[in-house]
């Protein structure tokens, strides 16, 4: 037998192009090899160490470029789209780290094995951004799903969390096999897994009228539904959201929405021009379906950690907005408010997780009665994000819905945006409902004393606050940004 | 070359015992198994399609869904071992600390 040629420039090049992976990797390994001979009380090192990480990973994003790089016979691909999310990811994780410093301190999560299976995961994320082949899709979702599992279920000794986490794992691992069982009929009808190869095949009107393709593109949508919880795919979104750590919840919502989003984005961006007349009618259903049942079932939440997961549900409906035009000024309008939603929620999640003092009870609404005047720099932000979120002007949320719907509006969706709108307007209810309960509601006894943030905990705040007030103003350059990444792909 | 007709049909009829497992079945451990007989459903279909090609992705796929569906599986069993050792039972209707 003679050996295989090894192509030494084709390998370098395959990993030039995934070294920001690779280094998030190198140190989720090193931290576990870190916390083997760190003695117990010098644990928070492990933190920093995992920021240290991330800043370099995000740094070198930066230095590649959105220029193509594509590695690995075409499996990966470094372009403009990727290089979006890959900053999206960062950064959530990046603040993430930040408030875990905090939270690890109160909640007992400071444990190598914390850190280092958040970092796996984001590595997992950004395979799934940059992945050009259904099976670099598949394996970056189970990279990032299974040490989510692990996560939300940390709190072992927490029914909730447990309880959380195995709702979590048997819908997900249930959405992967559909997932995958579409990419099997993928694969034989048109005998590729590459996106590539499968785009101009597209055109065929024979294919893209074949039972089994279309079964296998059916299968591939709820598979990815069931990861950004799309309704009716949406069920163990509030269990986990409110059964995990709290900054796992942030983590969660943030981060794994936007990867998820990136490889739809991916592949229906590429394959809608054959697939419109179809699939558009099919969005459009799951995308009103998810805006009113999440923004609805939001309305009668007392539970705060719960509200903001229905929230959520709500937010991955709008964002799919973007998607039903199927073209670069809806792609654009989805990545701007993915970014956008990163920031403000994971803020959201990080004012709520100071006020309530443990997990489970203190999140009830009710323990935000009086917090108002007594704590104003932490009520002021919670309004900040929540009037974001609900998409009021001057805030990045408001400018994101906005070209959302008008982008809905220019393709001739009205209705769409219409029932958009009506939707962010019932949503203002339940977000206006906690600021009431903060400044207008007296305390029922004593005001909870919040916890005092730590530096950290306060700079992941700021920065949060800073980026939704900036991008309300002014939004131009992110927009061009996110033109451009979605430029990208399509050519 | 057989077509692989044939095992599509088989792996369709995999995959639908293991969906109906999953929906029908109370026991966490027992809606693990049936996750499984899809993944193991899904195999089956790289396979056949890969070979009837003559085209090496079908099989490389199909290692790559054993590799992760052993770490599923590990995971799986240690968050049902946890909530075993809270609750003393693994029925999926017993779990009812969060609703609504």
């Amino acid at each position: 037998m003679t050996p295989i040629a090894i192509d030494a420039s084709a390998m370098m090049q395959g990993l030039y192009c995934i070294l920001p992976e690779i280094l998030i990797v190198a140190t989720a390994l090193f931290v576990l090899f870190v916390d083997l001979i760190l003695p117990e009380e010098n644990r928070r090192i492990l933190c920093g160490v995992s920021i240290i990480g991330v800043a370099l990973s995000l740094f070198t994003v930066f230095a590649m470029g959105p220029g193509k790089i594509s590695g690995f016979s075409g499996a990966v691909v470094h372009d403009g789209l990727g290089a979006f999310f890959e900053i999206v990811i960062l950064s959530a994780c990046a603040l993430t780290l930040l408030m875990a410093t905090g939270y690890s301190e109160w909640e007992g999560t400071h444990k190598g094995e914390f850190y280092s299976l958040l970092l796996l995961s984001t590595s997992g994320m950004m395979f799934m951004a940059k992945g050009t082949d259904l099976m670099t899709i598949f394996l970056g979702l189970e990279t990032l799903s299974i040490p989510i599992y692990v996560l939300v279920g940390f709190h072992r000794h927490r029914m909730s969390s447990v309880e959380g986490a195995l709702k979590y794992f048997l819908l997900g691992a249930f959405a992967s096999g559909f997932l995958l069982y579409g990419i099997a009929l993928m694969y034989a009808a048109t005998g590729t897994t590459k996106i590539a190869q499968m785009v101009p095949m597209l055109y065929d009107a024979r294919l893209a009228a074949s039972p089994v393709f279309l079964a296998g593109v059916g299968l591939l949508l709820v598979g990815f539904a069931f990861k950004v919880s799309l309704v009716p795919f949406h069920m163990w979104t509030p269990d986990a959201y409110e059964g995990a750590p709290t900054v796992v919840t942030a983590f969660m919502s943030a981060a794994v929405k936007a990867a998820a989003f990136a490889a739809l984005i991916r592949v229906l961006l590429l394959t809608l021009g054959g697939l419109q007349p179809v699939l558009w009618k099919v969005l459009w259903v799951l995308s009103v379906l998810t805006m009113t049942v999440g923004n609805l079932s939001a309305l009668v939440q007392n539970n705060v950690k719960r509200m903001l997961a229905y929230s959520s549900i709500a937010h991955a409906g709008y964002i799919l907005v973007g998607m039903v035009s199927g073209d670069v000024l809806g792609g654009q309008a989805s990545l701007f408010y993915l970014l956008v939603y990163a920031f403000m929620n994971i803020g959201a999640f990080g004012v709520v997780m100071l006020i309530a003092q443990k997990e489970d009870e203190g999140y009830d609404i009710d323990n935000l009665a009086g917090i108002g005047f007594k704590y104003p720099a932490l009520a002021g932000l919670l309004t900040l994000f929540l009037v974001s979120l609900g998409g009021i002007p001057p805030t990045a949320g408001f400018v994101g819905k906005f070209y959302l719907f008008s982008a809905a509006i220019k393709h001739g969706y009205i209705w769409l945006a219409v029932i958009g709108v009506l939707n962010s307007a019932a949503s203002i209810y339940y977000y206006l409902r906690i600021v009431v309960y903060m400044y207008f509601l007296p305390a029922k006894g004593e005001v909870p004393v919040p916890r005092p943030p730590r530096i950290a905990f306060s700079l992941a705040l700021c920065a949060s606050a800073s980026v939704v007030l900036v991008l309300g103003i002014v939004p131009s350059s992110v927009l061009e940004f996110a033109e451009r990444s979605v430029l990208s792909l399509l050519m | 070359m057989m077509e692989p007709t044939a095992y599509l049909l088989l792996s369709g009829i995999l995959f639908g015992i293991g969906v109906a497992g999953v929906v029908a079945r109370k026991n966490a451990l027992i809606i693990l198994m049936s996750v499984e007989i899809m993944l193991n459903a899904v195999n089956v279909a790289f396979i056949a399609v890969g070979s009837h090609l003559g085209d090496p992705t079908g099989s490389i796929f199909a290692f790559m869904v054993m590799t992760v569906a052993a770490a599923e599986a590990a995971v799986g069993l240690a968050i049902l071992i946890a909530i075993y050792r809270l609750k003393e039972t693994i029925d999926i209707t017993e779990l009812s600390v969060l609703k609504w």
